[in-house]
């Protein structure tokens, strides 16, 4: 497993590259496997035979029906739920004696469908959690107060607010997580994930109750992320535009079953998808 | 540091500093004899109240054994303290009060990580219901316990009181003859040693791991913060100011028995916590001083004594969650936080 970098040795944010991405980075180890994953609840196959990948600096989507399984999906990732079956790869190593915690060390960040957030901590705290393994001092150090708890925090002050900085959410750093309006609820858990440094980020519904111009400015940021932490993104949601517009990658999930991947052309084409989303015309 | 964090170390701080100077004072000026002996279980129950809401507040879980930690540490300070001076004939008593409560703090942090292991892996009502079952267990455990002091050593015999030398622990009967040590001085160092523990723990990245724990447990777990860690972290430093404050209250009363310690002694900090505000230091603080305090002062009352007390308790609960009296108390401190508002804005 890779060792956490220390808040000092990593740099802070890094600025936009501009550099290309290739559409499907896929000829170097992908970022994620799994094979025939699966899961069953009781007699229920909720997710079953899903195999998928994703490259290093993809950017990927899984859509689907409600309750097609796509955030058990994120679940079995995550090992929020443990797979019946399967396998997942994580930069080619096998995942299978993580928990969610080892996971996040080892680079899988996430979000949530419904808001997670610590509620009563305030925004830059929130964020400061998110940088919690990279800052290390001991309880000792912070109970007598030593010179590099001092450094430490003001370290992680420094970089929780410039990680706010991407969504230009530094006034907010003072409130109460639970104070702030929807979207931003859901931007900083996007901060939060990235403060982890993770290699893979898993976005849950994203853009769930955004207007059209904060999902167009949520699809820019996303680049924008994918660009200056070279990782790549899974995410989750409804809003096609969205997924067409910033997806490298697809997967159409239906009834715990994979039913098309490609490319969104390829997705937006296929006669499986489209009778998945709006059923089947009458007499066909 | 943030300007709020200390305007509430300050004002913590202060307001114990400020108890102390008031106490030194009043006692060379017509303190009563009853309330002179209260000071330091007051002192001790102002630590249990602190090192509770570390638990009930921050890591926000409901522990109804408490007392059991006490025990402990009252117990093995008793037997500390009096190894020392009859065993190895230190005479110092500060030396001896000082290990007295390191040695019940680390007993006592022991046992909360021994009963931590099962009981945090539960979680809610059953980790209340467990949490009691452990104090009790303490309390059965520590009837049984027979320690006596025999040249240098000491002798332990558990269901008999087969035990050599000068008895320190009396089986059912507890502590006899322990010398009283505890001074009000040293509680007070402990309340400022206490506060200063967990005010810096919940100021620091632990503390907010502990936080993060009990507002969202899977959050938490999804950025990397093992949930279990932190909750024993909590769990245990809370066990060993328990165990301090015990040990501090045992050496300040000549006899005292195991059920002194039981179900109503836990249930009695919870009451103290709840009144003062879940996760409110300060407030579980002053209200631990005055539940100690006032029903001593109702025993006039006599019968109606702990009738008296719950009237009183109910009387402060309704005052507190009504809106004309919570209105009424924010008018009065508005003008006061107009003018830090424009401290603020000048800034």
């Amino acid at each position: 497993m890779p060792k956490v970098p220390s808040i000092n040795e990593s740099p802070l944010v890094p600025k936009p590259s501009g550099a290309l991405i290739p559409e499907r980075d896929l000829l170097s180890t992908p970022v994620l496997e799994t094979h025939h994953l699966g899961i069953d609840f009781g007699g229920l196959t909720a997710v079953d035979d899903f195999n998928f990948t994703v490259g290093k600096t993809e950017i990927a989507g899984l859509i689907g029906p409600n309750g097609a399984g796509k955030t058990t999906v994120f679940n079995l990732l995550t090992k929020v739920y443990k797979p019946t079956r399967g396998t997942i790869l994580l930069n080619g190593e096998d995942t299978s004696g993580m928990n969610t915690v080892s996971l996040n060390k080892a680079g899988v960040a996430r979000t949530f469908q419904n808001i997670r957030l610590f509620d009563n901590l305030t925004v830059e705290d929130n964020v400061k959690l998110g940088l919690h393994n990279a800052n290390s001092y001991s309880m000792a150090t912070s109970i007598l107060r030593l010179p590099n708890f001092w450094k430490q925090e003001r370290l992680a002050h420094e970089k929780a607010l410039e990680l706010l900085s991407i969504f230009d959410m530094q006034d907010m750093a003072g409130l109460k997580a639970s104070s702030l309006p929807y979207g931003a609820q859901r931007r900083l858990e996007i901060v939060r994930a990235l403060a982890t440094n993770p290699r893979l980020l898993l976005l849950d519904e994203p853009a769930a109750g955004m207007n059209p111009s904060e999902t167009a400015e949520l699809m820019e940021n996303i680049m924008k992320i994918r660009d200056t932490f070279q990782i790549a993104v899974l995410l989750i949601e409804h809003d096609m535009n969205l997924v067409m517009g910033i997806c490298e990658g697809i997967c159409v999930l239906n009834f715990g079953r994979i039913i098309a991947k490609g490319t969104p052309e390829d997705i937006q084409a296929n006669p499986t998808v489209v009778e998945a989303y709006l059923g089947r015309k009458k007499g066909d | 540091m943030k300007k709020k964090t200390l305007r509430s170390y300050i004002s913590s701080f202060g307001l114990v500093i400020a108890a102390y100077a008031f106490c030194m004072f009043y006692m060379n000026n017509g303190m009563s004899r009853t309330l002179k002996g209260q000071l330091i279980p007051i002192c001790s129950y102002v630590v249990m109240a602190l090192s509770l809401n570390l638990v009930v507040g921050i890591s926000g879980e409901l522990s109804l054994g408490h007392a059991g930690f006490m025990s402990v540490g009252a117990f093995s300070g008793v037997i500390v303290s009096g190894w020392m001076l009859n065993g190895l004939a230190i005479e110092s008593e500060s030396l001896r009060l000082l290990c007295a409560l390191v040695g019940g703090g680390l007993c006592a942090g022991v046992a909360g990580f021994l009963i931590g292991i099962p009981v945090l892996r539960l979680r809610g009502d059953y980790l209340a219901i467990v949490t009691l079952a452990f104090g009790e267990i303490i309390k059965s455990v520590i009837n049984c316990v027979w320690v006596s002091v025999d040249g240098s050593k000491l002798a332990f015999a558990f269901n008999s009181n087969n035990v050599p030398g000068k008895i320190l622990i009396n089986g059912p009967q507890g502590a006899v003859k322990v010398d009283k040590i505890a001074t009000f001085t040293g509680g007070f160092l402990l309340v400022l040693f206490a506060l200063l523990v967990i005010m810096n723990l919940v100021h620091s990245h632990t503390g907010r791991a502990i936080m993060a724990s009990r507002d969202n447990r899977i959050a938490a777990e999804s950025v990397g913060i093992s949930v279990m860690k932190y909750k024993t972290i909590a769990f245990v430093t809370s066990a060993v100011l328990a165990g301090m404050a015990g040990a501090l209250y045992g050496l300040s009363i000549s006899t005292f028995a195991p059920s002194k310690f039981d179900f109503n002694q836990s249930i009695n900090v919870l009451v103290f916590i709840v009144l003062g505000g879940i996760g409110n230091l300060v407030g579980g603080m002053i209200s631990a001083t005055v539940l100690t305090i006032l029903p001593e002062k109702l025993r006039a009352f006599n019968d109606y004594r702990m009738l008296a007390y719950a009237v009183v308790l109910i009387l402060v609960m309704i005052a507190t969650n009504s809106r004309s009296v919570k209105n009424f108390v924010s008018s009065l401190t508005a003008p006061l936080k107009k003018a830090r508002k424009g401290d603020a804005e000048h800034a």
